[in-house]
């Protein structure tokens, strides 16, 4: 017994791989998928010329060295032209969704706060946005703008809030109810004072992951508006173009054209994602410890 | 029992009324030009102005927009749609038509990915951190980032096109006259865009699913119940499913709108004819009766799942069977 007890005191558990702080994982990851989203939107906008350039002795390649993605029928090549796609319908998916959480921020905040007349109306609101099927609405409002850009842009925008909203107006109305402002508005302060100084640092976190998180949604909505016809034209390069002209040459065995383009996008929206959730991590006060 | 009833006709009501008000403004704002969408750019230029003209009366192009709506809000009231311009068919008839179409195959997708998603839900969550959760959540996690169109491509290329298993799009075989198709061709068409449609929506209710398996894992009664020498499977038969369902019946009924956006995307890329199809075609060529139908149709169709959500609850969960009907006695 005593010969043991005079050995170095054994590690009972210890864990496989060292650890390291889940925190700076999330940082790194963020930092890592919003640099490649970056480097992605950048990319394409430099390549806007290349992608239209059409060479009529290099066309319906598969794909090889020197076109990885293949070309197309006109000899464009397609991984510049995915490029291009990519930042075309990242930006398109960040405008939208960035007026989007506007109309959510305005509406929740106003929903929380306004009384019971302006609660019931905008709850009536959303009910009614989440009754009719989102891609027939987008089609709906797309339609109504003439399609185009600004067809599908402003759709995204309009039909992307309630969900948004919805945690906006509950985590004022949360805050609204809290021992914290009752004391503050119990020492005088002013209701402005009182929603800049102790209303936002709460509201905001979750506002900036709920955007965050709907960038992927848009981009993806943007596409299949633009798939389906009621979105950007046939001339600017998206990925819902690009698929739904592929669509024609899918028969004539030419997978490239549509396999490509889609795994880019696959891969843009997982990156938004991974940077929403990691945001979230990083934000959020209750997972914050995990 | 009758407040119940009563509550949610006007509440159907005016959802009806604001979807269908929704979409004759939205349709009606559009600066796309109903004639010359209808009859093409190049008959359009040939035509006269006179001729123009009644052709536009004819389809009530120049009619104020109040009064187009109350035409055909007192039409829908006696069961009148109004006429498609795109199919030159009474609108009720090409819904009807391509509503069969379109159930048969959202019909399918849900079933098999509520299913799917349940199952593969409490296999990952009762295996939590294991090789089986983790490609549980991996394919979640991947599939909810994939476009449903996207995918259907991709299958037409594997399946259809390398190795010709399925047809390429349609609904039945073509050449076959429409009295010869037997239910087989026509489950053959169906296979490819249901599982296209499927393989999709089974993401989210796997993840909801895989959470709450994990919470009753942990429950103190879950936990009563492995004590009295319940096996963790038997227990969560026994204790767990009932607990499990709930939630994933809420959301397998809240994704039919969903559903129904994915069945838009997924018969335009199959060429499948159904609802979906048409309010697309609807769209392109101006056809504001047709469009305005098949949105208040949809409406009412994500309307009639949140019903039915509502109603399978009490029949699940005693607890508010029991709550409603102390409600509807005050």
């Amino acid at each position: 017994m005593r010969e043991e007890a005079a050995a170095p005191v054994p590690v009972l558990h210890r864990p496989r791989v060292r650890r390291v702080g889940s925190r700076a994982l999330a940082l790194v990851s963020f930092a890592l998928a919003a640099v490649a989203l970056a480097a992605v939107v950048a990319a394409g906008l430099l390549v806007q010329e290349a992608a239209q350039a059409a060479d009529f002795s290099q066309k319906n390649l598969a794909p090889c060295w020197e076109h990885p993605f293949g070309t197309d029928w006109m000899g464009r090549d397609m991984l510049v032209r995915t490029l291009a796609g990519l930042s075309t319908s990242v930006l398109v998916g960040l405008l939208a969704a960035g007026a989007s959480s506007v109309i959510a921020l305005a509406l929740g905040v106003a929903a929380a706060l306004g009384g019971r007349r302006v609660d019931a109306a905008v709850n009536w609101l959303v009910d009614l946005m989440m009754g009719i099927p989102h891609i027939v609405l987008l089609i709906l409002i797309s339609f109504s703008l003439g399609k185009g850009f600004w067809g599908v842009s402003v759709g995204v925008a309009l039909t992307h809030w309630p969900s948004l909203a919805r945690v906006v107006r509950a985590e004022v109305l949360q805050v609204k109810e809290s021992p914290f402002v009752a004391v503050a508005r119990r020492l005088g302060l002013g209701p402005a004072r009182i929603a800049a100084r102790h209303m936002l640092p709460h509201v905001l976190p979750q506002f900036v992951v709920g955007l965050v998180l709907l960038f992927p949604h848009a981009i993806l909505h943007e596409a299949a508006v633009t798939f389906l016809g009621f979105g950007l034209p046939p001339e600017q390069p998206a990925i819902g173009v690009i698929l739904s002209e592929a669509m024609g040459y899918l028969s004539a065995g030419m997978w490239w054209l549509a396999v490509f383009p889609g795994l880019a996008l696959v891969a843009t929206v997982l990156l938004f994602d991974r940077a929403g959730s990691s945001l979230r991590r990083l934000l959020d006060p209750h997972s914050a410890q995990e | 029992m009758i407040r119940f009833v009563v509550g949610n006709v006007a509440r159907f009501a005016l959802l009806m009324a604001a979807v269908s008000m929704v979409t004759f403004v939205l349709v009606s704002v559009s600066p796309i030009d109903p004639v010359q969408a209808n009859v093409g750019q190049a008959a359009l230029v040939g035509m006269s102005e006179e001729k123009r003209a009644q052709l536009a009366a004819y389809w009530g192009a120049d009619a104020p927009l109040w009064e187009r709506y109350a035409n055909w809000a007192a039409g829908v009231v006696q069961g009148d749609l109004g006429t498609s311009l795109r199919y030159n068919a009474p609108v009720a008839d090409v819904i009807a038509s391509r509503a069969l179409n379109s159930l048969a195959l959202m019909a399918v997708a849900w079933t098999a990915s509520g299913v799917l998603g349940f199952v593969l839900g409490i296999v990952a969550g009762a295996n939590r951190g294991c090789l089986a959760d983790r490609l549980v959540k991996g394919y979640c996690l991947l599939l909810a980032s994939t476009p449903t169109f996207w995918l259907g491509l991709v299958l037409l290329v594997v399946f259809s096109v390398w190795l010709g298993w399925f047809p390429f799009g349609f609904s039945v075989p073509i050449g076959v006259a429409a009295a010869d198709v037997t239910l087989a061709d026509a489950l053959h068409h169906l296979a490819l865009p249901a599982i296209a449609l499927s393989v999709t929506g089974v993401a989210n209710i796997a993840l909801h699913t895989r959470e709450k398996t994990i919470d009753v894992l942990g429950s103190d009664y879950v936990r009563f119940a492995r004590a009295r020498g319940l096996s963790r499977w038997g227990a969560l038969r026994r204790h767990g499913l009932r607990n499990l369902a709930l939630p994933a019946i809420t959301l397998q009924f809240a994704s039919i709108a969903e559903i129904f956006g994915g069945s838009v995307l997924v018969e335009q890329v199959f060429s499948y004819p159904g609802l979906g199809q048409a309010a697309v075609t609807a769209g392109l060529g101006g056809d504001v009766a047709l469009l305005a139908g098949i949105a208040v149709v949809s409406a009412a169709f994500v309307f009639g799942g949140n019903l039915a959500a509502n109603l399978i609850y009490g029949a699940v969960d005693p607890r508010i069977r029991r709550g409603k009907g102390g409600g509807a006695h005050a």
